[in-house]
């Protein structure tokens, strides 16, 4: 029988000749597509990775009471606004015993954080015990130390032409010999806002303010869409009205999203008055944009819903209300979730719309509610690549990598959604 | 697992529902106090304006923000235009105390202004910006003078019998026989930007203008010496690359024979890969601008509305702060971010100015 088919197809080597090369040109294609996926990463991871540590430099500081508090006051709000740099300066001294010239100690205080006045600030609000001892502590560089220490400065120009001097450079090596210099865990990119210091600059406000848009967003989204979706799949009778309403659904999740921010920019600041930059009308605007794809994937997933369970119910004398809430939608919940969560992701990487409502804007406060001042993720990273200080460059690529991480995780969760939940039929 | 779904389903729709109706209803509550006493229910200083004038305004805000217990002023960079065009538009909570602004405020934004109930505008000098063509450090610095530079951008460039001819010259050499034999392409900001605006009127018509018959041109028929001076060429040797200045930077670096145009702040944090070219002898240095001897510079202003002051906590003293000499003072911090701060004596003329709430007036 074998024999018989091999003789009779004289073409078959061709096709299996053909069939193999088709594989390989699906392999090819997927090895280019990987390829890229990965080059975009390690591009990205390689020159992010820098920002996720910090350095700091060790130094002996007395929290002297007559400077801090010369009117011997305990209270937290004006000791974080207390004048630090004498401490400061005083502990630099004890680390640099021969800079004695003005000039020398201004250098050397420029090694140090602008920020470093700050963080003096709010250690001491936050623990009043530490006026009047002596501690050691690690005080942030600043950024220009960083990239010296991450082998990002060129020492083998000209002085003039590198934000740290050669004298600069010998001190920083002077701390490196002494281990007075270590690169740490930069929580500070965690837990503060945008600073114009890179060595300050950190995504809790972008995040939050992404949260609280995302927030604003599914709430006004998923009900809508959701009650939206079973009206049209288990109410409205077929009828032309019906037909433009789904044409114009389907329209709308293909529109750009740059015209949602132009209709919030009249409508929501223009009539409304909602206040700008806030993520109460950023989740508006964001929910215009995931409003028509929650509704499509909704409805899929109704439809997905065999006829048999409503007839089921009505047959057991259910009301049409009660067949569609009892069983018909929590059977199209794992689908309608994962369509709500791709869309929530899709809002998550957005900026045009935010541009036209105010939320590209420096902010440094952290927002606490929807009526707060603030940006999102993918603004900060916008606003950051057009920073003119080197230090924004890995700061911009670390927080890429947020971004991409918290994209991967609602990805993930849509999925592993899907596969746990999703029924079939 | 059905069970939990709808539990979970009926949770997020009512979680949603109150959500839903708590907000829009303190916000129309926000809106009938605030129509009922036309007061403010604003704390925080709201700045817009110039991407120029943008790390300036936002340092300052910073620095404001955590040595005072106000909160940080939210600092948005829409252009000095745009900028402009928000705070004329109105005296509400939702628009803009401050504009930042890289070139004068109009006459017609002034009226603007005014047809809008925005009367009383103070005017705030903050320093001055180079504009530098810069390239990679790779290759030679180049040396040139605005008629060179004109006749190397514009579209238009005078045949030499008092005509006009469409620009021929393909490569720097072509202009000037000193200069290098390298085709001419050269970035810089799109029309939408302040840049480009002190770029066309200080360094092409700057240039434009050493032409005698051009300069005289202008008494006789303005639009027309405009059009010549103001308009670059579109034949793709001026390429229009963004408001991102960050991306010029970096293209300079990857092509040695591009030449970009942008503000001084950004050659100052890359002076390790691009050069500035010297213009009319001058090399765009920090002294060079502020003396005034670089002849591509502006002055960089901001401008508050006076009502506000009363109205928004914290303008006065964001004002103060903006005015120090620990900010726009020669050794202020705003000089480390690529500032040209003024002179003493221009300093405090500006700061009693300001400080003193002097209105702006047309003149």
């Amino acid at each position: 029988m074998t024999e018989y088919i091999l003789t009779t197809s004289p073409k078959l080597k061709r096709r299996h000749a053909k069939e193999a090369r088709f594989k390989w040109y699906g392999r090819i294609a997927i090895t280019i597509a990987l390829g890229f996926l990965v080059l975009m990463f390690s591009a990205i991871i390689f020159r992010g990775i820098g920002a996720f540590s910090q350095t700091k430099i060790k130094l002996e500081v007395s929290y002297t009471e007559s400077i801090i508090a010369p009117d011997g006051t305990r209270d937290p709000q004006i000791l974080r606004l207390a004048n630090y740099k004498p401490i400061l300066t005083a502990a630099l001294k004890e680390t640099f015993p021969e800079a004695t010239s003005r000039k020398d100690k201004k250098r050397i205080y420029k090694l140090l954080s602008k920020g470093a006045v700050y963080e003096m600030g709010k250690r001491v609000s936050n623990d009043l015990a530490l006026i009047g001892t002596h501690q050691t502590i690690w005080v942030t560089a600043s950024s220009d130390v960083d990239l010296f220490l991450q082998g990002k400065v060129d020492a083998g120009l000209n002085e003039n032409l590198r934000k740290l001097t050669d004298k600069d450079i010998q001190s920083v090596q002077y701390l490196q010999h002494e281990g007075l210099l270590k690169r740490k865990f930069n929580t500070t990119f965690f837990t503060n806002g945008d600073s114009r210091e890179p060595e300050m600059a950190g995504i809790l406000g972008a995040s939050l303010g992404s949260f609280f848009s995302l927030l604003v967003c599914f709430l006004i989204a998923f009900p809508l869409g959701i009650l939206t979706a079973v009206y049209l799949e288990e109410y409205a009778r077929k009828s032309k009205l019906t037909d433009f309403i789904e044409i114009n659904i389907n329209n709308l999740a293909a529109v750009p999203s740059i015209v949602f921010g132009l209709l919030g920019l009249s409508i929501f600041l223009g009539v409304f008055h909602i206040p700008r930059s806030t993520p109460l009308v950023g989740g508006m605007v964001l929910a215009l944009m995931t409003l028509p794809t929650i509704i499509i994937a909704a409805r899929a997933s109704l439809r997905s819903v065999p006829k048999t369970i409503r007839e089921a119910a009505l047959g057991l004398g259910a009301s049409k209300t009660q067949a569609t809430f009892h069983h018909v939608v929590p059977l199209a919940m794992p689908g309608m979730l994962t369509g709500t969560i791709l869309g929530m992701a899709q809002a998550l990487g957005e900026t045009a719309p935010l541009l036209m409502i105010g939320m590209i804007a420096f902010i440094v406060d952290i927002p606490h509610g929807v009526t707060d001042a603030a940006t999102s993720l993918p603004v900060q990273i916008f606003l950051w690549a057009d920073s003119p200080e080197k230090g924004f460059v890995e700061r911009t690529s670390a927080a890429i990598i947020v971004l991409l991480a918290f994209l991967i995780l609602m990805n993930l969760l849509a999925v592993y959604l899907r596969k746990k939940l999703e029924r079939r039929w | 697992m059905l069970a939990k779904f709808m539990t979970a389903g009926v949770l997020a729709l009512s979680l949603s529902a109150c959500g839903g109706k708590d907000a829009p209803q303190s916000q129309t509550h926000d809106m009938k106090t605030q129509a009922a006493t036309t007061d403010y229910m604003r704390d925080q200083i709201k700045i817009v304006g110039s991407s120029t004038v943008y790390p300036f305004a936002t340092t300052v805000a910073e620095n404001f923000g955590r040595t005072t217990s106000f909160k940080t002023p939210i600092v948005e960079s829409t252009g000095s235009g745009g900028g402009l065009k928000l705070f004329c538009s109105g005296l509400d909570s939702n628009h803009p105390d401050i504009t930042n602004a890289s070139r004068r405020i109009k006459t017609s934004e002034i009226k603007r202004c005014a047809d809008n109930g925005v009367n009383d505008v103070v005017e705030a000098k903050i320093g001055y910006d180079g504009i530098v063509l810069a390239n990679s450090r790779k290759s030679p610095r180049l040396e040139l003078n605005l008629t060179e530079l004109f006749l190397a951008l514009a579209k238009n460039v005078p045949d030499g019998n008092g005509g006009l001819k469409a620009n021929p010259y393909k490569t720097w050499h072509d202009v000037n026989a000193a200069l290098p034999n390298v085709k001419i392409e050269v970035m810089g900001p799109p029309p939408t930007s302040g840049t480009r605006d002190a770029f066309v009127e200080l360094a092409m018509e700057g240039g434009c203008k050493t032409f005698p018959w051009i300069k005289a041109m202008k008494k006789t028929d303005k639009s027309a010496y405009k059009a010549l001076c103001h308009t670059i060429r579109e034949d793709g040797a001026f390429i229009e690359a963004g408001e991102n200045d960050n991306l010029i930077v970096q293209k300079l670096s990857a092509n040695p024979n591009t030449f970009g145009i942008f503000g001084f702040s950004f050659l100052d944090q890359n002076a390790d890969t691009v050069q500035g070219s010297l213009v009319n002898g001058q090399a765009p240095t920090f002294e060079n601008i502020s003396s005034g001897s670089y002849p591509v510079s502006r002055s960089l202003y901001f401008y508050i509305k006076k009502a506000n002051i009363s109205k928004v906590p914290g303008i006065t003293e964001y004002l103060n702060e903006f005015m120090s000499a620990k900010a726009i003072g020669g050794d202020g911090y705003l000089a480390d971010k690529g500032l040209i701060p003024m002179n003493t004596v221009e300093h405090a003329e500006w700061k009693s100015k300001v400080l003193g709430l002097q209105t702006l007036t047309l003149d």
